[in-house]
């Protein structure tokens, strides 16, 4: 990864020095490092600082500040687009874990207005609408984080070759069901477990197929995983599906409307955390999974009609 | 030797990695029932010292764990650990663990565009081989008053960022980030005394 950073680098901008190339480095490993730091974790959606200290306080790793939660979103239509930068700001104030955003995808001047407003982490999200139909930000302009979703390897390796420091799965937001998570994370893994079966000689071809650096496929072909953290996300609603994706591979969890969206939220938000830790104690998650109040209502993948995971490739 | 590494959240794989290469065996601990396994030394990792500290006493291990520092068993702690350890938290009203008399400030650097790498001196690795220390601070804290027989391992600036107390190592920074292996070779020289 990092060889290749620097070659790219180099390469793309003939004119840097070898000091600002770095820099720039660097930054991007501290970046990937802060995603370490969250592994094991549960994010959580918040739309304002009451909820942001509930989510803090029931053991959030961080927050995502948001105006409306996906199911929102979903229900109200529209276009949907970054938040205001004021009420992110009131969260930022709200709590001391770290604090992402969302922007759109192929907005660069969100991404622009969220680094300039300190975001720790900032999430080009298919969940708002797409702002440009065919080129994802260059996130390697960026000193700030980012987190991109991806439905499969390909897809995964083509935002990390534009510099995202983090991955998560698409899932289908907003609607409580887990069934794309599921079969995002599976794909991911399935596609990963592939190229570390491959030849040598054959990962050049395995790149040109997955439309993305050589590299980037040497690098999980050796190592056997993403080269970036890997969290879940979408539709993720009771402490057994949390357990579910950490099971599945998942190295922390968003969750969206989850917790916000259910009868009890500060105490649901506090058994999801749990049942992270505790994934593989059925006997713990039973006890997590006991007195919740009602979870969200939820939409099956098969009653809706946009498919905001089929956004971005 | 079996060290045992705080496994509730964050960076703690990255520790096991390093100590597995130092030829150590880990114990994870995830919940009180792992406080029973043997183990001599102790590892407070990175991640968020809000969620380890609130899991650490829901979970029913912070007496236990508390006790065997006092008792003098080594403990390395990284960033959120540090501040786990710390008897006073300059600007947040939650304390854990209070088994070190340092006061120290969370996000001492800000928030994520703070973070930056450096190269520092920690005093007492020299025994492991010559040159500066790479570290790496992540929404990292600093130390701002050390108590009666702290020892100060290292200074960014005016700023201490490392620390020993007897049986307790302490870091700012990541030192399972990095491929130096000094810093746990340091804390793992304390089990064999």
């Amino acid at each position: 990864m990092e060889t290749m950073w620097i070659a790219r680098q180099a390469g793309g901008k003939r004119c840097m020095r070898m000091a600002e190339v770095e820099v720039e480095r660097t930054q991007y490993q501290l970046n990937k490092e802060l995603a370490q730091m969250l592994k094991g974790g549960v994010i959580m959606d918040v739309t304002n600082p009451e909820q942001a200290r509930i989510a803090e306080a029931a053991g959030a790793c961080a927050v995502m500040a948001l105006e409306r939660i996906p199911a929102d979103i979903r229900a109200a239509g529209g276009v949907s687009r970054m938040s205001d930068p004021k009420m992110i700001k009131g969260i930022q104030d709200a709590v001391s874990i770290p604090v992402m955003a969302k922007c759109r995808i192929g907005h660069f001047v969100e991404a622009q207005i969220l680094e300039a407003i300190d975001i720790d982490y900032i999430d080009e999200s298919e969940v708002l609408s797409p702002a440009d139909d065919t080129y994802h930000i260059d996130k390697t302009r960026f000193r700030v984080p980012f987190v991109c979703g991806a439905k499969d390897l390909g897809e995964a390796l083509r935002r990390i070759a534009e510099g995202a420091s983090m991955i998560r799965t698409k899932g289908e937001p907003g609607t409580g069901d887990v069934v794309q998570a599921v079969r995002h994370m599976r794909m991911v893994n399935a596609e990963i477990a592939r190229i570390a079966s491959l030849r040598d000689d054959e990962l050049f071809q395995a790149a040109k197929d997955l439309q993305v650096p050589y590299e980037l496929v040497q690098l999980v072909h050796d190592e056997r995983r993403l080269p970036v953290v890997n969290f879940a996300a979408g539709g993720i609603a009771t402490p057994a599906d949390a357990a579910l994706m950490m099971q599945l591979g998942a190295e922390g969890v968003f969750v969206g409307s989850g917790i916000f969206k259910s009868g009890d939220p500060a105490k649901r938000a506090d058994a999801i955390v749990k049942a992270v830790i505790h994934y593989q104690e059925p006997t713990v998650i039973a006890q997590l999974s006991e007195d919740l109040g009602e979870a969200m209502v939820g939409i099956n993948e098969q009653e809706i009609d946009l498919l905001m995971a089929e956004r971005g490739k | 030797m079996n060290v045992a590494v705080l496994a509730i959240q964050g960076a703690f794989v990255e520790h096991e990695n390093m100590l597995r290469r130092l030829g150590v065996t880990c114990v994870e601990l995830r919940g009180a029932s792992d406080l029973r396994k043997p183990f001599d030394a102790l590892v407070l990792p990175g991640g968020e010292s809000t969620v380890q500290g609130k899991l650490l006493r829901e979970l029913g291990m912070s007496d236990d764990i508390k006790q065997r520092i006092a008792d003098g068993m080594p403990v390395l702690a990284t960033c959120a650990g540090l501040i786990l350890l710390a008897d006073r938290v300059v600007n947040d009203p939650r304390t854990y663990l209070r088994t070190l008399p340092i006061v120290v400030r969370r996000n001492a650097y800000g928030r994520q565009l703070g973070s930056f790498r450096t190269l520092g001196d920690v005093h007492g690795i020299d025994a492991h081989g010559k040159g500066a220390f790479p570290m790496e601070f992540i929404r990292a804290p600093y130390v701002e008053e050390v108590g009666d027989d702290v020892e100060v391992l290292a200074k960014i600036d005016t700023h201490v960022v490392a620390v020993r107390y007897h049986n307790q190592v302490a870091t700012a920074f990541h030192p399972e980030l990095t491929g130096d292996t000094r810093v746990h070779e340091l804390f793992l020289d304390m089990i064999e005394k």
